[in-house]
């Protein structure tokens, strides 16, 4: 029961100190392939260092909602971080680890965001609003088949048992179906997480902004805790992908020196998986607002063939 | 499961994969890579079934199949596709996530009304079944909801895959000299094809069918 708890608490700690340097690190490699300097891994940190210690400013007219969104985010990001199996399947939720609730903690800090956006009663935060919830509504369709999908094959949603049973038998990872689902569910990550082809991370250009047009009222210590949200929830979706689809390395114990090599296997696999990201978002470019309806809709596609595969092909 | 049958199941997946990325695409150039890969998917199934249930001719059907439908055939439309943007297909009949959509509610049809094929037989080919109902399913959709020539000619080919697909899955190929024959006619009503879509380019100046329906002045 300690031994959990203590897996669960370190998962937070980790996701929560590890985040930023993920971005860090992501923008460093981004920076080092088209020829810039950079601002080093530990740059994003500094920013929100900088940030904490600056005075808290609230636009006038502004209501719980605006106040709510930065905490809310954080805190969805860290108990899915403590529910999802990425360092032990040993987690302190136990059965309470539930696919579709983690799924539903991610999307409530989104509409917690977008709620944030309107409550500024700006044009950009209505607009970043409105194509944040779009985005989201077509992408949920899509995670939810390919959670089925996977479920399918173990027989229950619980986040441990299908990493376990992913662990025990190898071979199911090179059926269609969990390449299918596979391939869903990262076009879901990049979706979520407001990465390229989706949504630019790096833009300030009001026209194609998603994400930043619904935080561009955030200033001082709410600024800080909605980009460490951000980032902690690219770290989560990444582990989540990892421990599903790429679980080698997870301990099925609590034993110490598993948890160790654990944790590190975990910090390699996020930061590949993030460095493959950036190193493809220097030759993509971004998708027009109308054509996203589209790659989800193909992401949706792909996720119920996986269910049918799943059902029929096994 | 054994690796015979995990095999059969990759192919078959990438097969069905084939035919939702050349719905998903608008380039016809684009959508004959996928058709190749999808010809090469026909090929190995045909090459994993006689391996799994011991026919040799299969090997030589799966050559001449691989032959035709992953080199030829492609080779063939990309060579017709002139270096005119009107070639990228820009208005289909319904837009592409529309007909995504379309698509997932036909690919669960195509498993619902081939159950009664697969009861027949417990082997895993049986139970592929379904997949070459499903894009003969697609190819239809692609045929009936394009507005040009080539990307019709390209939803003509996929449902003539399919349906060679439920041929090897359901029985195990047809016989040599029936696929010869069927693969010739194909041959030449793809030539047929690009000669009437060239005529038609250099009389009307465009492609689009849909604007060939009447006389005009």
């Amino acid at each position: 029961m300690i031994a959990a708890l203590l897996v669960s608490l370190i998962q937070v700690l980790i996701v929560l100190l590890g985040a930023p340097l993920l971005v860090g690190a992501m923008r460093q490699l981004r920076a080092v392939m088209e020829g810039r300097v950079g601002g080093g891994v530990l740059q994003p940190w500094r920013d929100l260092l900088k940030l904490l210690r600056k005075a808290p400013q609230r636009p006038e007219g502004t209501g719980a909602a605006f106040r709510l969104a930065p905490l809310l985010g954080v805190a969805c990001c860290a108990v899915a971080a403590a529910a999802i199996p990425l360092v032990s399947t040993r987690t302190g939720l136990g059965a309470a680890a539930d696919l579709i609730a983690a799924v539903a903690l991610l999307t409530l800090s989104t509409a917690a965001l977008a709620l944030a956006g309107l409550d500024t009663a700006t044009a950009f935060g209505g607009m970043g609003a409105s194509r944040e919830m779009t985005i989201t509504a077509l992408a949920e369709p899509a995670i939810l088949t390919a959670v089925f999908a996977l479920a399918a094959k173990v027989g229950s949603t619980n986040l441990p048992a299908i990493v376990a049973t992913t662990l025990g038998h190898g071979a199911r990872l090179a059926s269609p179906a969990t390449l299918l689902a596979a391939v869903a569910l990262g076009v879901v990550v990049l979706a979520e997480t407001g990465r390229l082809p989706v949504d630019n991370p790096a833009t300030h250009l009001e026209l194609t902004m998603v994400h930043e047009a619904v935080v561009l009222e955030y200033s001082g210590p709410d600024l800080a805790l909605i980009e460490l949200g951000a980032a902690m929830r690219l770290t989560v979706l990444l582990g989540l992908w990892s421990s599903l689809f790429a679980p080698w390395g997870v301990a099925t114990s609590a034993g110490p020196t598993r948890l160790l090599l654990a944790l590190a296997v975990f910090a390699g696999k996020t930061l590949a998986l993030g460095a493959l990201i950036a190193a493809a978002e220097v030759f993509m470019a971004k998708l027009r607002l109308f054509r996203v309806p589209e790659l989800l809709a193909g992401s949706f596609l792909l996720a119920v063939l996986a269910v049918t595969a799943s059902f029929f092909l096994a | 499961m054994s690796a015979d049958a995990q095999l059969l199941d990759l192919a078959a997946g990438a097969f069905l994969l084939a035919a939702v990325a050349i719905l998903w695409r608008r380039d016809v150039r684009a959508q004959t890579a996928w058709l190749s890969l999808q010809g090469a998917a026909l090929a190995a199934i045909a090459v994993i079934l006689g391996a799994d249930q011991a026919h040799p001719e299969l090997y030589a059907v799966a050559a001449a199949v691989g032959l035709l439908r992953a080199v030829v055939l492609p080779a063939l439309v990309r060579r017709a596709v002139t270096a005119r943007a009107e070639d990228r297909e820009s208005a289909p009949l319904i837009n592409v996530g529309a007909s995504l959509l379309a698509a997932v509610a036909l690919v669960l049809l195509a498993y619902a009304v081939a159950q009664p094929l697969v009861r027949l037989e417990a082997t895993t080919a049986a139970r592929a079944l379904p997949v070459g109902l499903a894009v003969v399913l697609i190819g239809l959709l692609i045929l009936v909801t394009r507005r040009k020539a080539l990307s019709q000619i390209v939803g003509f080919l996929l449902l003539d895959n399919g349906i060679t697909a439920i041929a090897f899955l359901a029985a195990a190929g047809v016989p040599i000299l029936v696929e010869f024959g069927v693969s010739f006619d194909l041959l030449l009503a793809v030539l047929v094809l690009r000669v009437l879509t060239a005529r038609m380019r250099a009389v009307f100046g465009g492609s689009d069918l849909d604007e060939m329906r009447e006389l005009h002045d």
